[in-house]
């Protein structure tokens, strides 16, 4: 990786604060802002570290520095921003967005989002990304000036429109019905991991109730009583030990739905490269019609069945002139069109070739993640166990003394 | 196959585990002493005309003098059961008669015939005819003798004789009736701290046998949720190259977690909450024995208040009062010996039991440790293969 932007600064979301202003429609609304905090990082330098700088932003604009990213490059997989609104949860989990656990989670996932721009070669020296960071004020009209809103595709909204391509690119296909298969297996995922946690969480807090009812028995024995009493001391300190347990484990669930979002922007690369395809299609279809028009009045045969031929036939033909005119504009139109599917050819063949690369960047990266994050869960769970193993022992030697 | 209904078979052969056994009975005066050994096992169904029912075997083995065989083998209803401990408790009104299983209750969803319950009732069948033998004074009851020993048609004739039925209901009349007369105001300290201990005690274990119960779903309901969880990672594999082998790792890993907790119901559902549930019965037995010890009371109570008034017939009077005075004298010693020995048992049963939950839960948490770490130790040995594939040009 070349010096991409996070290997120069350090960006970190070191904050999150509530705030209530007017919004767009003079409407009094609650929301949190996130402060972004970017420092130059030295290289080894005197304990003189260069001064931090930094400013609010909320997540609206996030969301904005998101879309202007993806209409401006459409054949980066772009990283996708933690979730609009607390899904998965189970029912210790709030679904509040003003909840302090979602606000923190959140805060974390926009630091993540922000550094993945950073490390991404191509994004991390886009201006618009480098003014979110570093400027304050006027960064919206500054993203509205691009005009980057005109560029954005409609059709790509339109999710489950169909648009018949004649020659797809296989590859793209192929990664459409991963990119499907990776949202579909990974919500499954985190929904049966959701009720799982709500379970254990049933197991550990039950085993609470022992220490109540031990330390009230043990009141009327008087061998058995100390026992006891531990005993009960150690039930409730499982009980209690599921709280953090799980709260490690969310994150786990937060980088698989960072995967989850990820399969999104894959799909979205492949939509593009998809409308992409469908255009030249069109574009060479249409300059197949009109040549093969120009060549029926050049000669005179009509080979095709059209309007234009059926009423020259009925209501006599063009006067030559006519005929010169029309065979002018066809021609200007046919050069024009040439041009164009040309162009149009190499807008296709760079978009794949940059796309690909993008994606074979992506693969890699997902895989590492994924490795990374099934280990992190492996520890999580052997720290559980070890909690568990540590808490019985002791409630065993209590219980062998009663 | 390892579904909880077939854990143990009807075969008498199975091996029971040891824990379960060492729960079973507790050898009161070491191993070398006893000689009476008692087990019931193999259920049969027995379908007549009118009624459908379950008999037990029962097998004795026993060294002692009094018996006629040194091996006995009859088969038994749970009726029978009941008549013996019925038999136990008006002979010895004091003593604390072990606790026989219900009658079939519609608890929950468990069938009158299905194999679980009649699995649960045998352990407990046996454990009654256990304590029996165990206990100093039952031991040698007569009624107990004939249990063991008697074939059916003898049992059924033995059983006619006897007080009937009647003459039992007009001892529960009377006992109600002289228990409503101040039988409580004479009580030594003693049994009233009996008393006081004894329903704080019902509570508690009341609580504890809830608080098990409850765990056990939980514990079945997390099963169930891992049961699908698992293998939706193997799903996830098959559209992966270079994931695929960790996530199928993680999918046999969480499969191990899940038989684990299995097993961990399997010992909650064997020993603490039969365990329990005998404690609960236990309780009733207990407040049963203490209501009797102070009817015995109340009989002599009433009969020195009637001798306060009456000036004549002094000395028929004394006679028995006499007579119930070492009555009541006898009784609150058999209590009060039964009692020791009762809660040193309790004390030894719930130091076992509650041990015994502990290390299931510790083979649980040590299980699942090893899966995670061998699954761990793949994925960075795989690292390393990686690595070294890298260095290679």
């Amino acid at each position: 990786m070349e010096d991409c932007l996070a290997k120069k600064m350090e960006i970190t979301v070191s904050e999150a604060e509530k705030r209530t202003g007017r919004n767009a429609m003079n409407i009094q609304e609650t929301y949190t802002a996130y402060l972004i905090e970017t420092r130059a990082v030295e290289s080894q330098s005197e304990g003189q570290c260069a001064p931090v700088d930094s400013l609010w932003r909320r997540y609206s604009e996030f969301e904005l520095l998101r879309n202007y990213l993806s209409v401006t490059y459409p054949h980066i997989v772009v990283p996708p921003l933690p979730e609009k609104r607390a899904d998965f949860v189970w029912h210790k989990l709030s679904a509040d967005n003003m909840d302090p656990d979602f606000v923190e989670r959140r805060r974390i996932g926009l630091e993540n989002f922000l550094l993945r721009v950073a490390s991404h070669p191509v994004l991390c020296q886009d201006k618009i990304f480098y003014a979110f960071l570093r400027q304050e004020g006027g960064w919206k009209e500054m993203v509205n000036e691009t005009g980057f809103q005109l560029k954005a595709d409609s059709r790509l909204k339109a999710l489950n429109a169909t648009f018949r391509v004649k020659n797809p690119d296989k590859r793209f296909t192929e990664l459409k019905h991963y990119s499907d298969e990776l949202q579909s297996v990974i919500s499954h995922l985190l929904r049966v991991r959701a009720r799982v946690a709500d379970r254990l969480y049933g197991v550990y807090k039950v085993h609470g109730n022992y220490g109540r009812v031990f330390s009230e028995w043990s009141a009327i024995e008087k061998e058995m009583g100390d026992g006891l009493q531990s005993a009960g001391h150690h039930m409730d300190v499982y009980a209690a030990s599921i709280d953090d347990i799980l709260e490690e484990e969310e994150h786990y669930a937060d980088q698989l739905k960072e995967y989850l979002f990820y399969a999104e922007a894959l799909r979205a690369v492949c939509r593009k490269h998809e409308l992409m395809q469908y255009d030249l299609e069109m574009a060479a279809q249409d300059l197949t019609s009109k040549k093969q028009q120009c060549e029926e009045l050049a000669t005179g045969t009509v080979r095709t069945f059209s309007l234009k031929g059926m009423t020259s036939k009925l209501f006599g033909q063009e006067t030559p002139e006519q005929r010169e005119a029309k065979l002018k504009v066809l021609e200007e139109q046919i050069q024009e069109g040439e041009e164009q599917l040309k162009s149009k050819n190499l807008e296709g063949r760079d978009f794949v070739k940059s796309a690909w690369a993008d994606i074979e960047r992506f693969k890699e990266q997902k895989n590492h993640d994924l490795k990374e994050a099934l280990i992190s869960y492996a520890v999580m769970q052997i720290s559980m166990c070890k909690k568990g193993i540590q808490v019985w022992t002791n409630a065993k030697e209590c219980f062998s003394k009663m | 196959d390892t579904s909880l209904a077939e854990v143990n078979s009807f075969s008498p052969s199975v091996p029971i585990s040891p824990s379960s056994m060492i729960n079973q009975y507790k050898f009161e005066d070491g191993p070398e002493l006893r000689d009476l050994f008692i087990t019931v096992d193999d259920p049969e169904s027995h379908i007549t005309a009118i009624e459908t029912f379950i008999t037990y075997r029962v097998v004795t083995k026993t060294s002692r003098g009094e018996f006629d065989s040194s091996e006995y083998e009859v088969r038994r209803r749970y009726q029978d059961f009941l008549w013996l401990k019925n038999k136990l408790e008006e002979a010895h009104p004091t003593l604390i008669i072990p606790p026989l299983p219900e009658k079939f209750i519609m608890k929950g969803m468990v069938e009158r015939f299905s194999d679980e319950f009649i699995e649960t009732r045998r352990k407990a069948l046996h454990k009654f005819l256990n304590r029996i033998a165990d206990h100093p004074t039952l031991t040698f009851n007569e009624d107990f003798k004939i249990f063991l020993t008697a074939q059916a048609w003898e049992l059924s004739s033995h059983k006619k004789q006897g007080p009937g039925l009647l003459s039992r209901m007009g001892q529960t009349v009377r006992a109600v009736a002289s228990s409503v007369r101040g039988a409580v105001k004479n009580r030594p300290e003693m049994f009233t701290e009996m008393n006081n201990y004894m329903e704080t005690f019902s509570q508690k274990i009341n609580l504890l046998d809830k608080i098990a119960h409850r765990i056990y779903k939980e514990e079945r309901d997390y099963c169930s949720e891992m049961k699908e969880y698992g293998p939706i990672y193997t799903l996830w594999s098959a559209s992966e190259e270079d994931v695929a082998d960790s996530l199928k790792g993680i999918a046999s890993s969480i499969d191990r977690c899940c038989r684990a907790t299995e097993k961990r119901m399997a010992g909650l559902s064997e020993n603490l909450l039969p365990i329990l549930h005998e404690y609960l019965l236990y309780s009733e037995i207990l407040m049963g024995v203490l209501k009797r010890r102070d009817q015995i009371q109340g009989e002599l109570d009433s009969k020195v208040d009637a001798l306060a008034n009456k000036k004549t017939e002094k000395d028929l009077f004394s006679e028995e009062i006499g007579k119930l005075e070492d009555k009541v004298e006898r009784a609150n010693n058999a209590l009060k010996a039964d009692w020791d020995r009762w809660k040193q048992n309790m004390q030894w049963d719930m130091r076992s039991t509650f041990t015994n939950v502990a290390e299931n839960n510790l083979h649980y948490y040590e299980e699942c440790l090893a899966t995670w770490e061998s699954f761990l130790a793949s994925q960075t040995v795989d690292l390393h293969v990686e690595e070294d594939s890298e260095d290679r040009p």
